[in-house]
């Protein structure tokens, strides 16, 4: 079982007529997640027992046509809690964690009767670029296992990029669920800041983080998204906006006639590679092709998106990492003589050492004498950058350009130096900082690894990206070539 | 090295983080924050005078609801995840230094 050849729609029709029951459907996607993964690294944790057994519930009740997600299986990125099911973040902090709720996505799922069949591979608390900062292992590439799958969904996208299952969700705090959907060759959307609820998401930068799904095709992505959105009064962030059901607009391959596209010249700027710069001008012809204007336009402070982020980003990140101090749950120090020494070797001992820096940097840009040069300086220089971006969303409808600045690096190339993993980031971080939607979808290959294209719209209109995102994929068939691993044709 | 950041102020941040390093550590550290610092600092480019600080993006303003108890009964779940406890409580050692006792 992979799922290459079949789109969430023909699943549920194969479901609803019964070619396949969700329990046959469960146990293929887990015998192959078993058989793949000794190669791609992509799960931390397996929910065996509970994903059979729930698809045999459903499998009794039967599938009807109005269940567009029933008995499909699905993987969450592990800083998603799941009652009673392992949760780790990737960190030795929380490794036998057991949470006592579910988050609201995964509740969400369960409501949709999708099965969630495990834990997915992250950077430890979501911080990293390349899931290398794990604390249990490396995730790697779905297309070549000497390079890095991105991160931090890292083990999202090679799941889904691998064929192992068909949808997974993952979170974006910087470029999290578009960066490795763009190493692995598939689609991730960051939703519009307030679209999905993270109510059960382990908290890293809350003014930025997001969580999205990561599949094949852009409207399997709309299909999925609207199952998980919404306004949750666990979550005071989340909007009450109205869901729409995304993917049911999706059929006509050029509906992009007419629109305005802005092409950011600072996105194909120094230090994107040139197979990069090739795909995205590529794309834009594509879309000239089909009848948008694609006008070059500036985002002139994109270049200090990467500091100001790191500034906010950490200093949330310090904040909300303070709970883990060792008391309640998650990991203990042994050894220890008084409470102090239970914060402290708890905290030294149970965080990585990403982890330890971003706490360090936060705490730093957040601490008396520092406060106004850093910390208030960047929540500044995030006004600017926001203005950059509806100083350009006025007349254009959407925005397009690269997702990262090269393909998928090798395993081991950027993990010792900080700096250089952190400019990764420097085409993702200002849409956060903005939180505004950003959809990743393939759009070319360098040397046989795949490049992603990012395209960036309005508030609350992820509509807009998914129309354009399928107008393209009609289009074009980069999403129709697969990795070479696990079940190819 | 530019010596934005001291190893006695990276002691001084880990203090008030509740984390602690190594000599080596600190020897790695250091010179990494203190880039990464430096970076921070080409802020300092951007003008702006007169521009509000965003610290939320969210489209929601405060929203208040009733205060209402809501029993989870899990009571028993919760305490499984302490690394310690015991009849109900979760265990900490004792606040005040026991090795110092017997000074």
């Amino acid at each position: 079982m992979n799922y290459f050849n079949q789109d969430l729609a023909s699943l549920h029709a194969d479901l609803v007529a019964k070619k396949v029951s969700a329990k046959e459907l469960t146990q293929a996607t887990l015998d192959n997640i078993k058989d793949t993964d000794t190669k791609i690294d992509a799960f931390l944790n397996l929910n065996e027992d509970a994903a059979l057994a729930q698809a045999a519930k459903i499998d009794e009740a039967g599938i009807s046509d109005d269940q567009p997600l029933a008995g499909i299986p699905v993987a969450l990125k592990d800083n998603i809690v799941t009652k009673g099911l392992t949760t780790t973040a990737a960190s030795k902090m929380l490794g036998d964690f057991k949470p006592v709720y579910d988050a609201t996505v995964t509740e969400k799922l369960a409501a949709a009767q999708m099965i969630t069949v495990g834990k997915t591979n992250l950077d430890e608390f979501a911080m990293g670029g390349s899931t290398e900062n794990s604390a249990f292992k490396p995730t790697k590439n779905a297309w070549d296992q000497t390079k890095v799958p991105g991160g931090s969904s890292g083990g999202s996208a090679a799941a889904v990029a691998s064929g192992q299952v068909p949808v997974a969700l993952g979170s974006d705090t910087g470029g999290s669920i578009r960066q490795p959907a763009s190493f692995n060759g598939i689609v991730g959307i960051k939703p519009t800041y307030g679209r999905v609820s993270r109510w059960g998401l382990i908290a890293f930068g809350s003014s930025l983080d997001q969580i999205g799904p990561l599949t094949h095709g852009v409207k399997d992505n709309a299909t999925v998204l609207s199952a998980i959105a919404g306004h949750d009064e666990h979550d005071l962030t989340s909007s009450t906006q109205a869901v729409p059901d995304f993917a049911a607009g999706l059929n006509d391959a050029t509906s992009v006639k007419g629109l305005r596209i802005g092409l950011p010249k600072e996105y194909l700027a120094e230090g994107v590679s040139d197979d990069v710069k090739t795909a995205i001008l590529a794309a834009a012809d594509t879309y000239r092709k089909l009848g948008a204007t694609v006008d070059e336009v500036s985002l002139p402070h994109n270049k200090y998106g990467v500091a100001a982020y790191y500034i906010i980003a950490s200093s949330e990140a310090s904040s909300n990492l303070q709970r883990f101090d060792g008391i309640r749950y998650g990991y203990r120090a042994k050894d220890v003589q008084n409470l102090e020494d239970v914060y402290v070797k708890s905290r030294s001992e149970g965080f990585g050492d990403e982890v330890k820096r971003r706490i360090m940097l936060g705490t730093f840009s957040l601490s008396a004498g520092f406060y106004d040069a850093y910390f208030l300086k960047a929540a500044k220089v995030r006004t600017v950058i926001m203005n950059d971006f509806k100083t350009i969303l006025k007349d254009h409808d959407f925005i397009m350009g690269p997702v990262a600045p090269t393909p998928a690096f090798g395993l081991g190339d950027e993990i010792k130096d900080p700096i250089t993993m952190y400019m990764n980031d420097v085409l993702t971080i200002p849409v956060n900082l903005a939180g505004l939607p950003g959809l990743s979808l393939p759009a070319g290959f360098s040397k046989g690894l795949p490049v992603g294209m990012q395209l960036i719209g309005r508030p609350f209109d992820e509509s807009m990206l998914y129309r354009a995102g399928y107008a393209f994929e009609q289009n074009t068939d980069f999403h129709t070539q697969l990795p070479t691993l696990g079940g190819q044709n | 090295m530019a010596n934005r950041i001291t190893r006695e102020q990276v002691q001084h941040v880990a203090g008030l983080a509740k984390l602690e390093f190594t000599d080596a550590q600190l020897d790695a550290f250091t010179p990494q924050l203190d880039d990464i610092i430096g970076l921070f600092e080409t802020l300092s480019e951007v003008d702006t005078t007169g521009v509000e600080a965003t610290s939320s993006v969210s489209d929601q303003l405060n929203v208040m609801r009733e205060d209402v108890a809501d029993n989870w009964g899990q009571s028993e779940a919760l305490l499984k995840n302490a690394p310690d406890a015991a009849r109900g409580f979760i265990k900490v050692p004792a606040i005040i230094d026991e090795s110092e006792d017997n000074e």
